[in-house]
C-alpha cells in the first residue's frame, strides 16, 4: 500500500503561474486540487466607475496571449447595452481579428508549449535543437497572426484601434494585399500542421463531458450565438448568470464555474469543435477526418490537433473574409450609451469568455463581471485528473509529475486571465 | 569570437544582414510590461521616458513578454537591447545587466511576465535556432510589488530613470566611428 502526496510546484509551460496537488493513499487518488492563487477581481473593481469607451483597452490588459477576446467581449457586451448592432464588414473585420488571435495563440501552444510533452522534451528549447524545422514554421504561421492583429488592432501587442461601434480606422482593400499572399502559404503549412500533430502518440483517454460553447446559425463561433450544449443547454448570453454559478473554493483564489444543478462543464476548442464541426469550412473538415478524429472529440490530449484543425479553419477564414473585403464608408457605428445592462460571450482562444457591464446613463460603468475560460475548465481539469492519476499511479515521481502536467497542458490554462501568478508546484511524499 | 566553425553557407549570422553596421542601423529597444502589474510596468516606464527623447538613433518597440512575439520583435534587428522587471533577491531598484551573447539567461529570472514562454524562453530559442542578433543587451530593474495596481514603488521609478540614461549612453557609444 503506498501513500503519498504530489505537490506540482509549478506548472511549466501554463500561462502565468499555479499549483497541482494530488494525494494518493493505498493505491488510490483520495484528493485532487488544482491550486489558483491571488485574487482575480482586480480588474473587475479597476472598471468600475471608468467610461464605457475604456473597456475594451483596459481588459484587453487582462491577457498578454488573448488582448482581442477582451476587447470583443466588451464591445460586444457594451453594444448589447446600447441596442448597437455592428454588421457587414464591420463584422467581418471583427472575425477577421479574432482569426488572428486564434492563430497566434493556438499556434504557440502547439508548438512552444504543448508538442513538447508528446515527444518527450522539458521544453520548446530542446525539441528546437531537434526539431528546428517545426518550431521554424510554427513561429512563421504565428508571425501570420500576429501581421492580422497588428495590421487590424494598430500594433501587434494589446491591439488600439478597436472600440465599441466597430473600429477608430478601418484599413482599405489594398492594405491587405501583401498579407493575403502570405495567408495563402500559411493555409497549406496549417494542413501539414494538422498532419503533424496527428502523429503524435496520444494516452487513450475519454470523458463524457458536458461540452458548452456558442452555436451560430451559419458560422463557426467567434463573437455570436448562443451558448449551448451536449446536453440540452441553449441559452442567450444574456441569461448565462441564471444558468452558469461562480462557486468559491477554499484552495484556489479563482471562483470554480459550474452549470447550476449539473455541475462542471467543458470550454475550449474541443467543445467548440465538437459542438460546431459543421460550420467549420471544407477544407478544416477535411483536415479532421484525414487526421482520424471524428466530429466529436472526447480525448483531450487529442485536443492538439483540434487546436491545429482551429488554427486551419482561421487561416481559409482570414482568406475568405480578405477576398470579400470592401473598405466600409466609416470605420465604426454611432454608439449612443444609456442606462442599461449588456451581456456578451465571445470564443477567446481557450473557449467562452463572458462579460457583463451596468452602466449608467452617463455612460459610466457601475458594475462589471468577466468570467475567463480557465476558471469555467478548472473543476473539468481537476477531474480529469481524478480519473488519469489511476492509470499511472506506478510510474516514478518525475514521470507522473510530467503526465500530470501534461493533462492541465490540454487546457491551454491561461491562468493570467483567470487570476495572475498561478504558481504550480508538485511535490511527492512517500 | 563566435561562429569561425560554422559553414558559410549555413546560419544567418555568417553573411552580414545589410544594415548589420551599428552606426547605420537604429538600436531596438524593446520595453516589456504590463501596465496593471504593480512593477512590472517597469520596462513600460522606461520606454515613456526613451519616448520623450525620441532619436533616430534607436526605435522602441512595447511588448507583453510573450515569447514568440519578441523573437519577431527583433528578428532584423542587429542590436538589441531588452527592459524588463525582474525578480532575484536584490533589492528592490537594482539594476541588473546581461549580455546575452556572453551570458545564458536564468529561467525564472523573468518569473513575473505572466508568461510561462517568456523572454528567457525566447533568448533560449532563438540562441538554438541562431536567431539572435549581433549585440543583446538585457536590463532587468529589480521589482518590489507585482500586485494589481496601475502605480510604480519609488524604487523602480528611480531605477527606470537610472535605466532610462544608461540605455541612451549605450546607444550613443554605439555610435561612435572607431568602436572596437
Amino acid at each position: 500500500m503506498k501513500n503519498k502526496t504530489i505537490k506540482v510546484g509549478y506548472l511549466a509551460r501554463v500561462e502565468g503561474e499555479g499549483a497541482l496537488y494530488i494525494k494518493v493513499k493505498g493505491g488510490r487518488v483520495t484528493d485532487v486540487k488544482l491550486k489558483i492563487f491571488e485574487p482575480p477581481r482586480f480588474f473587475e473593481a479597476f472598471l468600475r466607475g471608468r467610461d464605457f469607451a475604456e473597456a475594451p483597452d483596459i481588459t484587453a490588459r487582462i491577457c498578454g496571449i488573448c488582448p482581442v477576446a477582451y476587447q470583443m467581449s466588451a464591445v460586444h457586451a457594451m453594444e448589447d447595452a446600447f441596442g448597437v448592432k455592428v454588421e457587414g464588414q464591420l463584422r467581418a473585420l471583427r472575425r477577421l481579428l479574432y482569426c488572428g488571435e486564434w492563430i497566434e495563440s493556438h499556434v504557440l501552444h502547439i508548438a512552444m508549449l504543448h508538442a513538447p510533452d508528446f515527444l518527450g522534451y522539458q521544453d520548446a528549447i530542446g525539441m528546437a535543437k531537434d526539431h528546428p524545422e517545426i518550431v521554424e514554421t510554427a513561429l512563421k504561421l504565428k508571425k501570420t497572426g500576429n501581421e492580422i492583429v497588428s495590421l487590424l488592432g494598430g500594433r501587434e501587442i494589446h491591439p488600439i484601434n478597436v472600440r465599441v461601434g466597430g473600429f477608430y480606422k478601418a484599413p482599405a482593400k489594398r492594405d491587405f494585399a501583401p498579407l493575403l499572399e502570405r495567408l495563402k502559404w500559411a493555409r497549406d503549412r496549417g494542413r501539414e500542421l494538422v498532419r503533424w500533430t496527428a502523429r503524435l502518440p496520444f494516452p487513450d483517454f475519454e470523458r463524457d463531458y458536458e461540452f458548452v460553447a456558442l452555436r451560430h446559425p451559419d458560422e463557426y463561433p467567434f463573437n455570436e450565438g448562443r451558448l449551448v450544449s451536449n446536453k440540452g443547454l441553449d441559452i442567450s448570453p444574456r441569461d448565462y448568470d441564471d444558468t452558469f454559478v461562480e462557486e468559491h473554493v477554499e484552495h484556489s483564489n479563482a471562483l470554480h464555474s459550474v452549470i447550476a444543478g449539473r455541475g462542471e462543464y467543458f470550454v475550449g476548442p474541443m467543445a467548440r469543435y465538437s459542438l460546431n464541426f459543421d460550420r467549420l469550412s471544407a477544407l478544416a473538415q477535411e483536415a479532421a477526418r484525414e487526421a482520424g478524429i471524428s466530429p466529436v472529440c472526447r480525448n483531450p490530449f487529442q485536443s492538439i490537433i483540434v487546436r491545429s484543425v482551429e488554427v486551419l479553419y482561421a487561416f481559409d477564414e482570414a482568406i475568405r473574409i480578405i477576398e470579400a473585403y470592401e473598405m466600409p464608408d466609416r470605420p465604426s457605428v454611432e454608439v449612443r450609451p444609456r442606462a442599461g445592462t449588456g451581456y456578451s460571450c465571445t470564443e477567446a482562444p481557450r473557449g467562452s469568455l463572458y462579460h457583463r457591464y451596468q452602466i449608467d446613463d452617463g455612460g459610466m460603468i457601475v458594475d462589471t463581471k468577466i468570467v475567463p475560460p480557465t476558471s469555467q475548465n478548472q473543476k473539468t481539469i481537476e477531474s480529469d485528473l481524478w480519473q488519469f492519476v489511476p492509470d499511472y499511479i506506478d510510474l516514478p515521481d518525475t514521470d507522473l509529475k510530467w503526465k500530470c502536467e501534461q493533462a492541465v497542458r490540454n487546457y491551454d490554462p491561461c491562468i493570467s486571465c483567470a487570476t495572475h501568478f498561478l504558481r504550480l508546484e508538485v511535490e511527492r511524499e512517500q | 569570437m563566435k561562429d569561425e566553425n560554422k559553414s558559410p553557407v549555413s546560419g544567418s549570422s555568417f553573411i552580414p544582414h545589410p544594415s548589420s553596421f551599428p552606426n547605420r542601423a537604429p538600436a531596438y529597444v524593446i520595453c516589456i510590461g504590463n501596465p496593471y502589474r504593480g512593477d512590472d510596468a517597469a520596462g513600460l516606464r522606461v520606454a515613456r521616458l526613451l519616448k520623450e527623447k525620441a532619436s533616430r538613433d534607436f526605435k522602441i518597440i512595447e511588448a507583453s513578454g510573450e515569447g514568440a512575439a519578441l523573437i519577431e520583435a527583433w528578428a532584423d534587428a542587429v542590436r538589441v537591447i531588452i527592459v524588463d522587471a525582474v525578480v532575484s533577491s536584490a533589492e528592490p531598484g537594482t539594476v541588473h545587466r546581461l549580455d546575452v551573447q556572453s551570458q545564458s539567461v536564468p529561467q525564472g529570472f523573468f518569473r513575473y511576465s505572466t508568461h510561462a514562454f517568456g523572454l528567457a524562453e525566447a533568448i533560449e530559442l532563438a540562441r538554438a535556432l541562431d536567431r539572435l542578433p549581433a549585440s543583446m543587451i538585457v536590463y532587468g530593474i529589480e521589482g518590489k510589488s507585482f500586485d494589481a495596481g496601475d502605480a510604480l514603488s519609488e524604487e523602480v521609478e528611480r531605477a527606470a530613470r537610472e535605466v532610462a540614461e544608461r540605455v541612451l549612453r549605450e546607444v550613443e557609444t554605439d555610435r561612435r566611428p572607431n568602436r572596437s
